[in-house]
């Protein structure tokens, strides 16, 4: 197994150039200043990197015309946000009340067992997987809901999890 | 009175509300806080994140006061003031509600006042001793962050801080340099900053004096004081022509800080670092500490009695170049410049200049390009601003070095006047040709004004005692005036300024008791 | 149609009955389903006349307050030479909640189409809606909605013809169940942290970017459409038992039930009926313990409770709790309440914003000794504390994310004190005291 470095040492390359710039550009128009754009920067951001450092920050700072301790908090206040490098693949398992009545804290044990984390927030050691929890994720009726990545898994019991690991390259 | 009155901006009076704060009726302009409010009917509501300088935030919860008819508990700094509202502080629905803010404000707190610089000058000791519980209920382990050094004069020591984002507003808005942020959310939230961006900014360090408890200190001044063991003299900066309005603390004649003293008309409520932290020169050993004439090749020690005739006999007749600092009082340029008027001459003065460096949020305020704080007061008293210190000194003067910076005067100068006197704090190497030394107090040590950039006359009072046998500087000149017979010995400051007041067309009218504590502007105005 | 069940036959589908509908997603099978005539319609009238409409239908708003929407409508000054603003609240962030969900992927062009009415009733060029970054698969299917309808010409610089500009934008978030209250939204979309304002001043005054603004949830904007094509009166008439709660509404249910999923009943509705008709009653072999009806925020029911419950805004003060949101919750024998409850503060410790005192050291507080008792080392004493702190925590924020937090804990208490107490130990014995005695 070689484990996934992220290479804090090479220089950072800005996000928004060519397509990603214009693309933050487009968002201009519909709000009376830059700084609301900040959400969607940030959201760029991670979509190109997997999370958002400090060089990562201080560039939405400068496209955005903020400070860097600006952009640093609002990154914080939003847990959707990583701040750390995080694994191939990131497992968000709800276990807020109406799931963890309906057995999120076993699912979230088969994730951490199965994916080699062991504990939350650890990114296994194959790079491949980093397990949280997280507080509500608004389907309730379909729980133990689990998002992985962009992608959302309903109805998630522990029965089901090697299969849909099993399902993640 | 001829002084200029203080500009009135209120060209239409506003609306007055009429309202009750704790059985006390008080008028104030419609839109102000009942927290506002309260401090003109005489009642200080406690509070933690307001400050009139900043936006209001409401965060902290602590002015939760009760106001008749309202369903909930009003915050008074958002809550304006209405037509016959009446407002209750110490209800006990009021006090419990507060006493659960503060309980809740201290559980993760280390209470560790023994050690704490903010201890005896803190708010969260005050309004706990006010009104705050006795004992927490807290059996669970408290939160812990470590100390971080937020870069400048300011340490951040987080356990202690209660998140009123005073410092963070005062950045944004006042300094308009958003280097604080909120860091986090819930009870895990902190004040942050970005790595690699610290609170240097010319005017961080007033962050410090914003906040209301021990998070924020001064490292400068870090352990070296109890807050009560301070004595506070109110002051005037020297750093630059501003003018702030300052207190000097000192302990045992020592200067520990200068912390910013509100003037709504000068500094609002706050000083540059520059100035904040150039005290130490108040403090410095080498001081000349009893007045020195000349006997043959060496100085001698002398007492007043002998050194004040001497100079009288060496001025009479004589032509006088004055070489004055700019940081010397309007009381001693005023007696220096009846010295010249009485024996024909001329004074100069220099002034260190820097880059500017202003205060965003506060219209005219900035460390001012030039680093002193009397220039102006001088070149209304007559004396010539120069580049050159001792241009014009011609042969055959006698000139009189009043504390000014003598670095750049040479031998050669000196050789050209008749004798040099030096009214000093020190006695700088190339000065010891000296005939006569007379030692003076420091701006620390006497009482005086100074004319800040926009005319405006501001007292300064004495913060510690003068070494050995040094004497307020308009003393020392008064006596060689009367020495002289040109005028009178003085034994108030004030009784000087008076004299100034009636001699001097720009001061005319004021005393030390109109000055008061904000000061008034020349006739004339501003220059 | 309905999702994930067939509707019920005593269901009132108005906005559910294409969830599930493969075909309604998309801008040519909305409009065969009759949509975007209520756009049309409204975009024939005066805004005056639109906010009458809605003012008599008696819709309420769905996000848990219960404001009257014509009324909130109704604030919005026109002609004020100021830009309004529409905030359509999608960030569906209460625990227990799912149906504004399923609204935005079943039929996504629902909401736009309601929102550009309100948009245009309110004299807004610009509505944003905030879905929460979690809704990663309505934001695919509400972003493609607004793309269609840009390009359909619905919404734009000249929408459905009518020379009105309407532009809509969706926003989305990242991870803060408080950007569900409105003033923080508003932060959000500002590009702040989601700190909740102090009220006054209210949206209609200054919100959004300083400017008039009107807030209004998915489900109350997406029935919107359905009242201007159907009438006030038909709206007004969907009401079983109060007049003042009029129309249907969305309840997602789950939890320990046999049936989780939403379900649109018309207000008034018996909660009973619901839970054991409609929703299939509990697990087998197991028993209902308690409901929280409307979002993790609202007090705990016990079934006495619930069953006696009629389901409307009135219905729910009644049996000690309250409508909110409709997330219903339900817990059956096998759960622990100190448990759930301890988990439910946790939650609230984690969303509060950290603006307010009470509330930053509160909820964390109220966590600690909750979840102290639920491991069995709590004491008597700690539930008075409970209380104490929970007083402390309400009424004296400037949100009511505080309240909030203290509600479960309060009604929790109270209604299954037997739990906690089963759990609080003996005074453990104290050598020292014992050998002072």
């Amino acid at each position: 197994m070689t484990a996934v470095t992220h290479d804090h040492d090479a220089p950072y390359q800005p996000v928004f150039v060519g397509e990603r710039r214009k693309e933050l550009d487009a968002l201009f128009p519909f709000y009376p200043t830059k700084m609301a754009c900040i959400l969607p920067a940030l959201w760029m951001v991670q979509e190109d990197r997997g999370w958002i450092s400090d060089e990562g920050m201080a560039e939405v700072a400068e496209v955005l015309e903020l400070t860097p301790a600006y952009v640093k908090g609002v990154v914080t206040f939003y847990t959707m946000y990583n701040t750390h490098p995080v694994g191939k693949y990131l497992i968000q398992v709800c276990t807020t009340t109406p799931c963890n009545i309906c057995g999120a804290e076993d699912v979230v044990g088969a994730f951490l067992e199965q994916t080699g984390c062991g504990e939350l927030g650890i990114t296994s050691a194959d790079g491949k997987f980093t397990v949280i929890e997280v507080e509500c994720l608004g389907a309730c009726g379909f729980a133990t809901p689990v998002m992985i990545n962009e992608g959302f898994v309903e109805s998630v019991t522990a029965a089901r999890v090697p299969e849909i690991l099993a399902g993640l390259k | 009175m001829a002084t200029t009155a203080e500009p009135t901006t209120a060209v239409t009076q506003p609306k007055m509300v009429n309202l009750t704060i704790e059985g006390r009726p008080v008028s104030v302009p419609e839109g102000t806080s009942i927290l506002e409010a309260g401090k003109r009917a005489g009642v200080l509501i406690p509070h933690y994140c307001y400050h009139p300088a900043l936006s209001i935030a409401g965060n902290c919860r602590m002015c939760l006061v009760d106001v008749e008819k309202a369903p909930k508990l009003a915050p008074a700094c958002a809550t304006a003031a209405a037509e016959g509202q009446v407002v209750h502080i110490y209800t006990e629905k009021a006090l419990e509600a507060r006493k659960g803010v503060l309980e809740m404000l201290l559980i993760n707190h280390p209470l560790d006042c023994p050690i704490c610089d903010k201890s005896g000058e803190c708010e969260l000791q005050d309004f706990t001793y006010q009104e705050g519980p006795a004992e927490s209920r807290l059996r669970d382990p408290k939160r812990f962050n470590p100390v971080e050094d937020f870069g400048g004069d300011v340490l951040y020591t987080t356990s202690r801080c209660i998140l009123c984002t005073r410092c963070v507003r005062f950045m944004d808005e006042m300094a308009q340099d958003t280097v604080l942020n909120v860091t986090e959310r819930g009870d895990r939230a902190l004040i942050g900053k970005f790595e690699g961006k610290d609170l240097t900014h010319e005017w961080a360090g007033n962050v410090i004096d914003l906040c209301p408890v021990g998070a924020l200190l001064s490292k400068d001044s870090l352990n070296k004081a109890r807050s009560w063991e301070l004595d506070h003299a109110p002051s005037i900066c020297t750093g630059c022509s501003q003018g702030c309005n300052i207190s000097i603390d000192t302990r045992d004649n020592m200067v520990i800080r200068f912390r910013p003293r509100p003037n709504e008309h000068v500094n609002k409520y706050f000083m540059c670092d520059t100035g904040r932290l150039d005290y130490r020169w108040i403090n410095r050993q080498d001081r000349v500490e009893v007045p020195l004439v000349r006997r043959g090749e060496s100085l001698a020690a002398a007492d007043w009695d002998v050194a004040i005739p001497a100079t009288a006999a060496l001025l009479d007749g004589h032509r006088v170049f004055v070489a004055a600092s700019a940081n010397l009082s309007n009381e001693t340029l005023y007696l220096l410049s009846q010295l010249i008027r009485a024996n024909g001459g001329t004074g100069a003065f220099t002034v260190l200049t820097g880059p500017e460096a202003p205060l965003p949020g506060v219209p005219d305020l900035s460390l001012r390009a030039d680093r002193a704080a009397n220039g102006d007061g001088a070149t209304l008293l007559g004396f010539r601003r120069t580049a050159s210190l001792l241009d014009g000194l011609t042969a055959g003067d006698v000139l009189i070095v009043a504390d000014a910076d003598a670095a750049n005067i040479t031998p050669a100068q000196l050789a050209l006047a008749a004798a040099v006197i030096v009214i000093g704090t020190t006695l700088p190497e190339n000065l010891r040709t000296a005939a006569i030394v007379l030692p003076i107090a420091n701006h620390a040590e006497e009482d005086g004004t100074f004319t800040n950039l926009r005319g405006r006359v501001q007292r300064f009072y004495q913060a510690k005692a003068a070494p050995g046998m040094a004497r307020p500087s308009w003393w020392v000149v008064g006596d060689v005036l009367a020495a002289l017979g040109k005028g009178n010995a003085y034994y108030l400051a004030s009784e000087v300024f008076a004299a100034m007041a009636s001699d001097v067309s720009a001061f005319a009218g004021m005393t030390y008791d109109a000055l008061g504590m904000r000061g008034l502007v020349v006739s004339g105005g501003a220059k | 149609m309905g999702y994930p069940h067939p509707s019920h036959a005593r269901e009132t589908p108005v906005l559910s009955q294409y969830f599930g509908d493969q075909d309604g997603i998309g801008l040519d099978g909305w409009r065969k389903r009759g949509g975007y005539n209520g756009l049309q319609k409204a975009l024939s009238m005066s805004p005056a006349e639109i906010v009458d409409v809605v003012k008599a239908s008696g819709l309420r708003g769905r996000g848990g307050a219960g404001f009257p929407t014509g009324i909130k409508w109704s604030f919005m000054k026109p002609g004020d030479g100021k830009p309004h603003y529409l905030c359509c609240n999608a960030d569906e962030s209460e625990p227990g909640t799912f149906k504004d969900r399923e609204i935005m992927r079943w039929t996504p062009h629902a909401l736009v189409e309601g929102c550009a009415i309100g948009a245009y009733a309110i004299g807004a060029e610009t509505a944003y809606i905030y879905i929460r970054g979690e809704f990663t698969e309505p934001l695919i299917r509400m972003r493609q909605a607004v793309r269609e309808a840009y390009d359909a010409g619905i919404i734009g610089k000249n929408a459905m013809g009518s020379g009105k500009r309407i532009d809509i934008v969706i926003h989305k978030g990242a991870g803060a169940y408080i950007c569900g209250e409105e003033t923080a939204m508003m932060n959000s979309i500002e590009g702040r942290r989601g700190n909740p304002r102090i009220k006054p001043p209210f949206p209609a005054v200054s919100g959004v970017f300083a400017q008039p603004t009107t807030i209004n949830n998915v489900e109350t904007l997406a029935a919107v459409p359905h009242i201007i094509v159907r009438g006030a009166e038909w709206y007004k008439g969907l009401s079983l038992s109060s007049p003042k709660s009029t129309g249907s509404k969305l309840f997602s249910v789950c939890g320990n039930i046999a049936k989780p999923g939403n379900y649109e009943v018309t207000l008034g509705f018996p909660f009973k009926d619901f839970l054991y008709d409609l929703c299939g009653g509990p697990l087998p072999g197991r028993t209902f313990k308690a409901v929280v009806p409307g979002g993790i925020s609202v007090p705990i029911q016990t079934m006495e409770e619930a069953e006696a419950t009629k389901m409307d805004y009135e219905g729910f003060i009644d049996q000690g709790s309250m409508l909110g949101s409709g997330g219903v919750i339900v817990f059956d024998d096998q759960q622990n309440m100190v448990k759930q409850i301890a988990r439910a503060a946790r939650f609230f410790a984690h969303e509060s914003c950290a603006q307010c005192t009470q509330c930053r050291e509160g909820t964390a507080w109220t966590t600690k000794i909750m979840e102290r008792i639920r491991d069995g080392e709590g004491t008597h004493e700690d539930l008075d504390t409970l209380f104490s702190i929970a007083d402390n925590m309400t009424g004296k924020t400037i949100c009511v994310l505080s309240d909030s937090c203290a509600v479960p804990v309060v009604s929790g208490i109270n209604k299954f004190r037997s739990e906690f107490e089963a759990l609080i130990k003996k005074p453990k014995f104290h050598p020292v005291t014992a050998a002072v005695a």
